[in-house]
């Protein structure tokens, strides 16, 4: 079997996916034996025409990324989005909350045409993704693990339980019992809970599951005497682009 | 000498970011020379409006994934300056060790992943690993051991979870911090000197370019200036962090969507060349002694040699980062609740040397604990016009070469500046409007 041709594209984002699987540092040169780079351009010159899996990182939001990634589409068998800026507009699409004139100009002035700009979207608004890789940054064990699938033409299996079910596993206490607004309990898990398993809050990274019981959510921070328009926020800070209405 | 010249580099490969290189020469007049940004607009002080000081680190991360500890820390510094939060003496010794973690990261990639396949003659790292294979063996072996400081100290390298304002929500174990020390005494010590062997080795390739520019980075009077220190000008000394604007001066420029910095001259430098040039009297002896067997001199205005005093202050990281776990070790570690109590609200000012330079966040936040204002300036803003002005020197100086050479000389250029363009192109001085 010939080795599949890879190739990894940066779009809006701070490439933070890309340099992860640089930091595969124990696996990389195994996973090298199975697959043909054939364009990487943080890390390589070389360019392909053709690929058979198109790795693709960051939100679009200019009108090149526009038609970058459909031509990226075209000459690629399988496209992935890795990372939460291109699986679910991630951080980026904060900026698509405040009217995007106004910004501009705010920072340009009357430069301001000079830089085109759009509203930050993942890649599934402009062209069909045919796989997600969650989570800012992506982790490099569920990389590892996804990557394998693909490499054997089998489907990677998608997480879909809430981040609380990672956490419970890890027998880690609670944040909502130190009074922290956690979005773990409507966040997709795959994680392994890293956020809460360090002590820290869940920052909703990896998206918010299908079918999340947004009325439980609710009750668990007024449960715990914690703010829902505070929740509501920190969900918008990577969900801009889904929305807020998980929590009323 | 009447030459036509016409070089235009699309999204340059091997730096972090999008930038395009353009040089045109007609009839021997240098008409331009600049790199041209065209990374995507990301707006980030606009979405920090509003935000909680428990979230401000953690979207300032997301500006750079290279950088993302770098600014992390300076994020932490700004808000406990606003809030007046004062911190422990373990917190800063830890987060001292996480700036060594990510300063060897990343000039170990930058070294090793983006510059040597210049030096060795390869379009990129991937066709060194059969040919290379004890080389890249010690990259990987290296990038791994920074990595294991920033995973144990700080949850995960790239965008850290444990450090928030006023500490630490988790602290590393013991044994944890014993295993790095291992790993940097045994491994790190020796691999950094072969580094330095092989980087002497092939330093015949660094191209001989000289222009003295202003060189602009922290200066501590005690330590190599990365966490701590004041703001120091090689033309014009030091001044305290609060007047970082006065340093800085960010103009617009049409070929850029980040702006650019100048101070006294033109345009002034930042980042590992200007820490040697202003500091290099802090380094560890045995750092001194590896710059020496690579010709890097104590005044030194190369900027390709920028990747040599990276390597020379890695040698310092990986020294300083056992001293100080020796210290966290016999003070004995604790577990701190973070002290996140404001005593005030109001304007405060973070800076750091990150692996590119000084960079600086500043934020204003209202009597809520939520953030009014935000300005981030980023190290490799402060270098556009540096080097494009190196540009604009060094083709004159080596038009009668070939295209091809002339090209590749540019790249090597820009790459040496280690540029990431992600962070400079984050937006700067948003003012709101309502």
């Amino acid at each position: 079997m010939a080795k599949p041709k890879v190739a990894f594209f940066d779009f809006t984002s701070c490439e933070g996916c890309q340099l992860n699987k640089l930091n595969l540092e124990n696996h990389i040169l195994d996973v090298l034996e199975h697959i043909d780079i054939v364009e990487f351009r943080e890390a390589m010159d070389d360019k392909a025409d053709e690929y058979d899996i198109a790795f693709i990182e960051g939100s679009i939001s200019t009108p090149t990324c526009v038609e970058r990634i459909h031509d990226i589409r075209r000459r690629t068998k399988v496209l992935i989005a890795l990372g939460s800026c291109a699986a679910i507009g991630g951080i980026n699409s904060m900026k698509n909350l405040q009217p995007i004139e106004s910004v501009r100009e705010a920072v340009y002035g009357e430069d301001k045409y000079l830089f085109p700009t759009l509203p930050a979207i993942p890649v599934s608004a402009i062209v069909k993704v045919d796989y997600e890789i969650h989570g800012c940054p992506m982790s490099i064990p569920e990389f590892l693990k996804i990557f394998k699938s693909l490499v054997m033409g089998k489907a990677p299996i998608k997480p879909d339980s809430p981040v609380c079910v990672e956490c419970k596993l890890k027998e880690n206490e609670c944040l909502y019992e130190r009074g922290m607004v956690c979005l773990g309990p409507i966040t997709r898990s795959g994680c392994d809970a890293i956020c809460p398993s360090f002590g820290q809050f869940c920052t909703g990274c990896r998206g918010v599951i299908p079918n999340a019981d947004k009325h439980a959510m609710t009750d668990i921070l007024l449960r715990h005497g914690l703010s829902t328009d505070e929740a509501r926020k920190r969900l918008l800070m990577f969900n801009s682009y889904v929305s807020d209405e998980m929590i009323n | 000498m009447s030459k036509n010249l016409d070089i235009m580099v699309k999204h340059l490969t091997r730096v972090e970011g999008h930038g395009n290189i353009v040089v045109n020469m007609k009839d021997g007049v240098l008409e331009k020379a600049q790199l041209d940004i065209v990374e995507a607009p990301r707006y980030f002080e606009a979405m920090l409006k509003g935000r909680s000081f428990h979230e401000a680190a953690i979207i300032t991360s997301r500006i750079c994934g290279i950088c993302s500890l770098g600014h992390q820390m300076t994020s932490l510094k700004a808000t406990e300056d606003a809030l007046g939060l004062e911190i422990s003496t373990q917190t800063e010794l830890l987060r001292k060790l996480l700036v060594n973690g990510a300063t060897i990261q990343s000039n170990i990639l930058h070294i090793y992943f983006l510059v040597a396949p210049d030096l060795f003659g390869a379009p990129s790292v991937f066709p060194l690993i059969p040919t290379h294979t004890d080389v890249i063996l010690r990259a990987l072996r290296m990038k791994r051991m920074a990595n294991d400081i920033g995973d144990v100290v700080s949850g995960r390298a790239v965008h850290p979870i444990t450090p928030v304002p006023g500490g630490f929500t988790k602290i590393p174990s013991v044994g944890e911090l014993k295993e790095i020390r291992r790993q940097l005494v045994e491994d790190g010590i020796p691999d950094m000197k072969a580094t330095a062997e092989l980087l002497a080795s092939v330093a015949g390739g660094i191209p001989d370019f000289t222009r003295e520019t202003e060189y602009i980075s922290l200066k501590h009077a005690d330590e190599y200036a990365l966490y701590d220190g004041e703001i120091y000008s090689s033309d014009t000394g030091g001044t305290p962090d609060k007047n970082y604007l006065e340093m800085t001066n960010e103009f617009i420029v049409s070929h850029s969507t980040s702006k650019h910095c100048k101070h006294n001259r033109s345009s002034y430098m930042v980042g590992a060349l200007a820490r040697w040039n202003n500091n290099n009297d802090r380094l560890c002896y045995n750092a001194l002694q590896v710059a020496d067997t690579m010709g890097l001199m104590p005044h030194c205005y190369n900027p390709y040699m920028n990747t040599i005093a990276q390597a020379v202050e890695t040698l310092h990281c990986i020294e300083d980062s056992i001293a100080i776990i020796d210290t966290l070790l016999e003070r004995g570690l604790k577990n701190e609740k973070p002290n996140q109590d404001p005593t005030r609200y109001g304007k405060g000012i973070g800076s750091n040397e990150v692996p590119r330079g000084i960079l600086y966040h500043e934020y204003e936040y209202d009597r809520t604990g939520n953030i009014v204002t935000a300005n981030c300036i980023i190290p490799t803003g402060q270098n556009l016009a540096n080097i494009d002005d190196d540009m604009k020197k060094l083709v004159p100086e080596i038009m009668d070469q070939s295209k091809e050479d002339i090209t590749l000389k540019l790249e090597m250029l820009v790459r040496a500046y280690d540029p990431c363009i992600s962070c400079s192109v984050h937006l700067l001085n948003v003012e709101f409007v309502e």
